[in-house]
């Protein structure tokens, strides 16, 4: 599905002492089988936009459209539900929101919300739990008995289960251990090309945006304030540093390679092996002239 | 969650209701909550409302935003006034509905009911508007302090209340990150039959218990760690000052309680 906004404002407790403009005048447009990356410090807007994106908050002014739903101030689709089945959206630290007494009944939870048949929502409970990297064996378990790393998997699953089109990931990584980090994200990687969804990566990590999104956008105090191909968008240092923002690592060493050795090696995804043996082959050649 | 109940809410601000000790603001309360009791007729109720809509207007937080938030109270105080208009007979009849009388006295007490209730409301909540929580049990601690003759732990039930106060805003955001989390999977909490929504909630209260309990233990654990006992020596980072402002605000309140017994007797 289509993601877009037009001119989308929202202001938290409008009227209010409190009053507090989180997105102002933001327009965006996600392709239906885009992965996506939205990048910002804290504070830049990036949970409010992503909770237009299922019909949580409704713009303040605006339009915001997902497929063939929209939002307004005043307008909602008659059927949300409908919506927030083809959206999921897994929040930050979605484990906290794990209540039921076994894991099945939990991963259940949202497809027996949207009535999904009780075959079909078996067949998926089994499909999840592997798709998120558990044994079945754990389907009987009480997820309160589970380590951090392995209830955020559980609540993930739980969101797959719904079967979504849109997958909206805010942070999915944070606070977990490096490798869990990289097995999850790897796992959502897998999960946009065998289910072809549209998938929306809000996320501090500039490495996992480069590694996984093809568009990247960079928000600033409620507005977007860059947008583009990862390796277009961070290749503007200057710009990044105006918010803050960090240049990849990768992309920062072979920054500092070419001015020691003012040679450069363009980065395009290649390994850390490859790169490694460009720069072999640049300093070994280097030093057979000198 | 937004919906603009203020009760409890405090609004930041440097007026000179934000600048009294917050000992003052709840003695001054107490004072006046139990002298609106003693208003008898017109002129003691106008002195008791001048009182209290000058205080309003001294925390230049807008009036419109301070009504909005007592809205659920508004339904309260009609509620109150119809209650009366019915039940008291006293005086002339005024109108008769298929039997239902209302006399003049009914409307009279109405109106002195709901005005006296309302007072009671707007300035209680103009001292938590006015008031950090914190130094709100602050003044409480202080304020109880002679009973620790008695061994009644005041230090206790004042942390104890400045806990509770402070994970107040904590667990709101919780249940509105939750609820969010839940309705994205299919909850609905505001539309459907009673049973639905009430079964509806069983998703969002478990993980708020959960956590609830959660951030208790790391409390206590963090509070252990940094030796925490009591109040044996300690001393306070914002010590509690009475100011001539202070002052003046007890001597207005002298002169409206003064000016309220005057008209209560010549009135």
């Amino acid at each position: 599905m289509d993601i877009s906004l037009e001119h989308v404002t929202y202001i938290y407790q409008e009227n209010s002492p409190f009053s507090h403009k989180a997105l102002d005048n933001m327009s965006m447009h996600i392709p239906s089988g885009s992965f996506v990356a939205i990048i910002g410090h804290t504070g830049s807007g990036k949970s409010t936009l992503i909770q237009h994106i299922n019909g949580l908050v409704r713009p303040t002014k605006g339009k915001v459209s997902i497929g063939d739903y929209q939002l307004t101030h005043d307008t909602k689709p008659d059927n949300m539900k409908e919506l927030r089945s083809k959206v999921g959206v897994v929040f930050q630290y979605p484990e906290h929101q794990l209540f039921e007494e076994t894991i099945a009944k939990d991963i259940a939870f949202g497809p027996e919300n949207f009535g999904v048949t009780q075959e079909e929502i078996d067949r998926r409970v089994e499909k999840t739990i592997q798709d998120v990297g558990l044994d079945q064996s754990y389907l009987e378990k009480s997820p309160f008995d589970l380590s951090g790393g392995q209830m955020r998997r559980v609540a993930i699953a739980g969101v797959l289960a719904v079967d979504p089109e849109v997958l909206v990931l805010d942070e999915p990584t944070a606070g977990l251990d490096p490798r869990g980090q990289s097995e999850i994200m790897d796992m959502f990687a897998k999960l946009h090309v065998e289910k072809e969804l549209t998938t929306i990566l809000v996320t501090h990590s500039m490495e996992d945006a480069l590694a996984y999104a093809d568009h990247v956008f960079i928000l600033n105090k409620g507005s977007l304030f860059m947008e583009g191909p990862p390796l277009e968008v961070f290749a503007e240092k200057e710009a990044l540093q105006q918010v803050d923002l960090d240049v990849p690592e990768v992309m920062q060493f072979l920054n500092a390679f070419e001015q020691k050795f003012n040679q450069k090696i363009p980065y395009t995804k290649q390994s850390m092996k490859e790169i490694a043996q460009a720069m072999a082959q640049i300093v070994k050649g280097g030093q057979s002239h000198g | 969650m937004g919906n603009g109940l203020i009760i409890g809410q405090y609004v930041p601000g440097n007026s000179i209701p934000h600048q009294l000790d917050p000992r003052t603001k709840i003695t001054i309360i107490f004072i006046f909550v139990v002298t609106v009791f003693f208003a008898n007729n017109v002129w003691s109720y106008g002195i008791l409302a001048l009182f209290a809509i000058v205080s309003m207007l001294l925390t230049r937080i807008r009036i419109g935003y301070i009504m909005k938030g007592l809205l659920p109270i508004w339904f309260l105080i009609a509620f109150t006034f119809i209650l009366h208009l019915f039940i008291t007979k006293e005086g002339a009849v005024l109108v008769d509905i298929l039997g239902l009388k209302i006399h003049v006295g009914g409307v009279i007490q109405g109106f002195a009911i709901s005005l006296r209730f309302f007072l009671l409301i707007l300035v209680t909540s103009l001292l938590t508007l006015t008031t950090t929580p914190i130094e709100i049990t602050d003044a409480i601690e202080y304020m109880f302090h002679p009973l620790k003759k008695i061994k009644f732990p005041v230090h206790e039930l004042a942390l104890m209340m400045s806990i509770s106060l402070r994970f107040i805003p904590t667990l709101m955001q919780e249940t509105d990150k939750i609820s969010k989390a839940q309705a994205s999977r299919g909850v609905d909490f505001r539309t459907g039959p009673i049973k639905e929504r009430v079964k509806a909630v069983v998703p969002l209260l478990i993980p708020l218990f959960v956590s609830a309990f959660k951030r208790a233990e790391e409390l206590a654990m963090a509070m252990e760690a940094r030796g925490y006992n009591g109040d044996i020596g300690r001393t306070k980072l914002r010590e509690l000052k009475i100011t001539s402002l202070d002052v003046i605000a007890y001597i207005l309140l002298a002169i409206a309680i003064a000016g309220l017994f005057v008209t209560r007797t010549y009135g």
